[in-house]
C-alpha cells in the first residue's frame, strides 16, 4: 500500500518541497517588509556549500554535525542576505539587480563554485547527510507512514515554522508592524516603526532560511556538492512567494506542488513509465510560467495583492 | 555616533559620471575581489596581474578576449535594450540558445546550396526570429496578463537548456550529427555557411563582434533619436502619462521584449556561425552568457555603445579565466568577480543620485570627545 504511487508521489512530494518550503518562506519575510528578494537562488547555493563543508568539517556525534552544519548554513546565508540588505535599503539601490548581482556573485558559476573548489567540498560526499526519521515507529504505517511520520527533522521543523510564522504575520504586533513597514513605510515611520531595522532583519531572516533551504539539497537530496545543484529552486520559490499570495500557509500548499513536481522525474523513472525525461525535467519550469500567468489576473490581485511597498527603496527626506 | 560622510541630492547630473561611476565601481569590485581572495589565502595582486596579461597582453590573449566578448555584446545589448524600457529580460541566455538553434538550422538547410553571403545573412536573420519569438512570448504575457517578466524570463531559460538537450542528446533530431553515435554532437555545418574573420596586427576579429558594433549603433539611434525611442523613455519614466498621450503600451512593450530577445538571439546564431560551427549543447549551456550580459548592460548603465566596450573588458576577464583555470586559479572565480561588478555598478549608482558631502558635525563631534 506504501509503494502504491500516489503515496511515492505524495511523500516525495514533502520531501523536495521542504527546500522550497524554508526558500518561500524567507521570502515571504522579506517581501513583507518591502524588499524584493532575487538573490534567492544564490543564498541557497552559498548555504548549501557552508552546509557540506561543516558536515565534512565539525566532528562530535552525528546529530550535533547535523546541527550545526544547519547554523553554519543559516548563517552563511544570512551574511549573503546582509549584503543585499545593504544595497536595497542603506543604498537604496534598485532591488531587482542588486537581487541579480546576488545571485550572479554567489550563484551556480560564482562564489558558491569558488568556496568549493577551495575548500575541496566536492572532493568527498557527506558522510553525515540529513536523514529520515522514523518516528515513533510508525515509519511503516499504511498511508499516514510515509506522509507524515517518515521525513527529516528539517520538514518538521518547517512545519512548526509555517505555523508559528503565520502567527507571527497576523497574529502579533511585530508581525503588523512588519506588515505595514511593507504596504506604507512612510506611515510606518510616522508610527515610530524603526523601517531600516525591520527591512534589514527580515531581509537577513529570509537569506537564513534560504540558507537551511540549500543545505537540504548539498546534505539530503543530492548528499554531495555539486555546482549548482539547487537547478533554479531559488527562483521557483520567489515565483512560490507569489502564488502563495505573501502568506506562510498557502506558500506550503504551492512547495509540495512543485515539490511533487520536481520529483515526478525520478519516481515515474524508477518505475520504468515511459515518458520523456526532458519533458518531466521542464515541468517545474513550464508550471511556474502557467501559474504565476494565473495568479496574475486582475481578480487575484485585487483580493490578496503583493505589498503595496514592495521593491521601492524608502527614503525619509523624499518631499 | 554619526556616519562621518553624509548624502547629499543632486540637482543635476553631471556628464563625467557617465564614465566616472563606471570606473569606480570596477575599482570597487576589484577591492571587494581582492578581500575575498585574501581571506581564501590567495594573493591578490598576483591574480589580478594574471587575469591583466592573460586577457590583454598578447595577440593570442586579445584575439581570445574579442573570442569570448562577441556573445556577451549581443547579450548586453539585449539586457540594455529592454532594461531601458523597465522589462528585466533576464531571459538573454535562453534567447541565445534559441538564436543558435534557429541559426544553425538554417545554415545546415541552406549552407551547401546557397551563396556565402545569403547564407550568413539567413542565419543572422534566422537567429533573430528564434530569439525574438522566445522573448516576444515572455513580453507577451507581462503586456496582456502583467506576468512577472523577471522570473518568466529566467524560467524560459531553463526550458531552453532542456531543449538544446533534447535536440542534440535524447533524440534524432535534425540537428544531431548521425555519425555520433557514442557521444552526440551537433551535425557540422558546410564550410559555406562560416562566418569569415578578420585580422587586424596579428588580432583576430570574428564578424559577430563587428555585427555587433553596427547592431550598437542602430540601437542607439533607434532609442536616442527615434520617436519610438522617445516613447520607451516616456514609458519608462511614468506608464500612466504614456497611456494619456496615446502611446500604445502593450504593443511598446512586446516589441521591444522581442526585439531584446533578437539581440541574444544574433548572439546565438554568432557562436554557431563563427565560433563553434555546430549547434554545441553542452559549450552553449557552460558559460552562462546570458547573465554576463546583465553585468555589461548595468556597468555600460545601459548605453548600447558603452555595452561594446565592456563585453570587450568582461571578455577579457572572463578569457583570463579559461586560460588560467586550475588549482590555483579556481573556476568559480570569474563569476565571483563578475557579480561583484555588477554588485558594485548597482551600489555605484547612488553616486548619480547623491554627492558624498564629509559630514561636518560629525568632525565636531569627534573634536568634542
Amino acid at each position: 500500500m506504501n509503494n502504491s504511487l500516489l503515496i511515492v508521489i505524495l511523500a516525495s512530494a514533502i520531501f523536495y518541497g521542504t527546500p522550497l518550503l524554508f526558500a518561500a518562506l524567507g521570502g515571504v519575510f522579506t517581501e513583507r517588509s518591502g524588499v524584493l528578494n532575487l538573490g534567492v537562488e544564490g543564498m541557497m547555493l552559498i548555504g548549501g556549500v557552508s552546509g557540506a563543508w561543516a558536515s565534512q568539517h565539525i566532528g562530535g556525534s552525528a546529530w550535533f554535525t547535523v546541527f550545526a552544519s544547519i547554523l553554519v548554513a543559516m548563517f552563511a546565508g544570512g551574511l549573503t542576505a546582509l549584503l543585499h540588505a545593504f544595497l536595497c535599503v542603506t543604498l537604496k539601490a534598485n532591488q531587482t539587480v542588486a537581487g541579480l548581482s546576488i545571485t550572479i556573485f554567489a550563484g551556480a558559476l560564482g562564489l558558491s563554485s569558488y568556496f568549493a573548489n577551495v575548500w575541496k567540498v566536492a572532493a568527498h560526499p557527506v558522510t553525515r547527510p540529513i536523514r529520515k526519521l522514523d518516528v515513533l515507529g510508525l515509519a511503516d504505517a499504511p498511508v499516514v507512514g510515509p506522509l507524515l511520520f517518515n521525513h527529516t527533522i528539517l520538514t518538521y521543523v518547517s512545519w512548526v515554522l509555517v505555523a508559528a510564522s503565520s502567527f507571527y504575520l497576523f497574529r502579533t504586533k511585530t508581525g503588523l508592524q512588519l506588515r505595514a513597514v511593507g504596504e506604507s513605510p512612510q506611515t510606518a515611520d510616522a508610527m515610530g516603526i524603526n523601517v531600516v531595522k525591520y527591512r534589514y532583519f527580515h531581509t537577513v531572516l529570509g537569506g537564513m532560511l534560504a540558507g537551511i533551504g540549500g543545505a537540504f539539497y548539498s546534505l539530503a537530496i543530492v548528499s554531495t556538492w555539486v555546482d549548482g545543484l539547487t537547478k533554479g529552486a531559488g527562483w521557483i520559490a520567489i515565483a512560490l512567494v507569489i502564488f502563495g499570495f505573501w502568506r506562510p500557509d498557502l506558500t506550503l500548499v504551492g512547495a509540495y506542488l512543485f515539490g511533487a513536481l520536481q520529483s515526478l522525474g525520478t519516481t515515474l523513472k524508477a518505475r520504468s513509465f515511459h515518458i520523456s525525461g526532458d519533458l518531466l525535467d521542464a515541468l517545474p519550469f513550464i508550471m511556474t510560467i502557467v501559474v504565476l500567468v494565473l495568479v496574475s489576473s486582475r481578480f487575484a490581485h485585487k483580493r490578496l495583492g503583493a505589498p503595496a511597498a514592495l521593491g521601492v527603496p524608502y527614503e525619509r527626506e523624499e518631499r | 555616533m554619526k556616519s562621518p560622510v553624509r548624502l547629499e541630492r543632486r540637482l543635476e547630473q553631471p556628464k563625467w559620471l557617465n564614465w566616472a561611476i563606471p570606473v569606480i565601481s570596477l575599482l570597487g569590485a576589484l577591492a571587494v575581489g581582492a578581500i575575498v581572495l585574501l581571506l581564501t589565502g590567495k594573493n591578490p595582486i598576483d591574480v589580478y596581474q594574471r587575469i591583466f596579461e592573460r586577457g590583454f597582453l598578447s595577440t593570442r590573449a586579445l584575439t581570445g578576449t574579442l573570442r569570448t566578448a562577441t556573445p556577451f555584446a549581443f547579450t548586453g545589448l539585449c539586457a540594455a535594450a529592454a532594461f531601458r524600457l523597465g522589462v528585466i529580460n533576464i531571459g538573454g541566455e535562453g534567447q541565445l540558445y534559441m538564436g543558435a538553434i534557429g541559426a544553425s538550422y538554417v545554415g545546415l538547410v541552406m549552407g551547401n546550396s546557397y551563396p556565402v553571403g545569403i547564407v550568413i545573412i539567413a542565419m543572422v536573420f534566422a537567429g533573430m526570429i528564434f530569439g525574438g519569438m522566445y522573448a516576444g512570448f515572455v513580453g507577451l504575457l507581462r503586456a496582456q496578463f502583467n506576468t512577472n517578466e523577471i522570473i518568466t524570463s529566467l524560467m524560459m531559460n531553463y526550458i531552453a537548456g532542456i531543449v538544446l538537450n533534447y535536440l542534440i542528446f535524447n533524440s534524432l533530431s535534425y540537428w544531431r550529427d548521425p555519425r555520433s553515435a557514442g557521444f552526440p554532437s551537433g551535425k557540422p555545418l558546410d564550410k559555406r555557411a562560416f562566418w569569415p574573420s578578420y585580422e587586424i596586427g596579428g588580432v583576430g576579429i570574428s564578424f559577430g563582434l563587428i555585427l555587433a558594433a553596427f547592431v550598437a549603433a542602430a540601437v542607439w539611434v533607434l532609442y536616442k533619436r527615434s520617436r519610438f525611442g522617445f516613447e520607451i523613455g516616456v514609458i519608462a519614466d511614468s506608464p500612466r502619462a504614456a497611456r494619456y498621450i496615446g502611446i500604445r503600451t502593450k504593443t511598446t512593450i512586446v516589441a521591444v521584449t522581442a526585439l531584446s530577445g533578437a539581440l541574444a538571439g544574433i548572439g546565438g546564431a554568432s557562436q554557431v556561425g563563427d565560433f563553434t560551427h555546430y549547434l554545441d549543447a553542452k559549450g552553449l549551456q557552460l558559460n552562462s552568457f546570458g547573465y554576463t550580459g546583465i553585468v555589461v548592460a548595468a556597468l555600460a548603465r545601459l548605453n548600447p555603445l558603452g555595452a561594446i566596450v565592456v563585453a570587450i573588458l568582461l571578455g577579457g576577464l572572463t578569457n583570463a579565466g579559461y586560460s588560467l583555470q586550475g588549482p590555483d586559479f579556481p573556476s568559480g572565480l570569474v563569476g565571483t568577480l563578475q557579480g561583484l561588478i555588477l554588485f558594485t555598478a548597482v551600489a555605484g549608482e547612488i553616486l548619480m543620485k547623491y554627492r558624498v558631502k564629509r559630514n561636518t558635525a560629525a568632525k565636531k563631534a569627534t573634536v568634542a570627545s
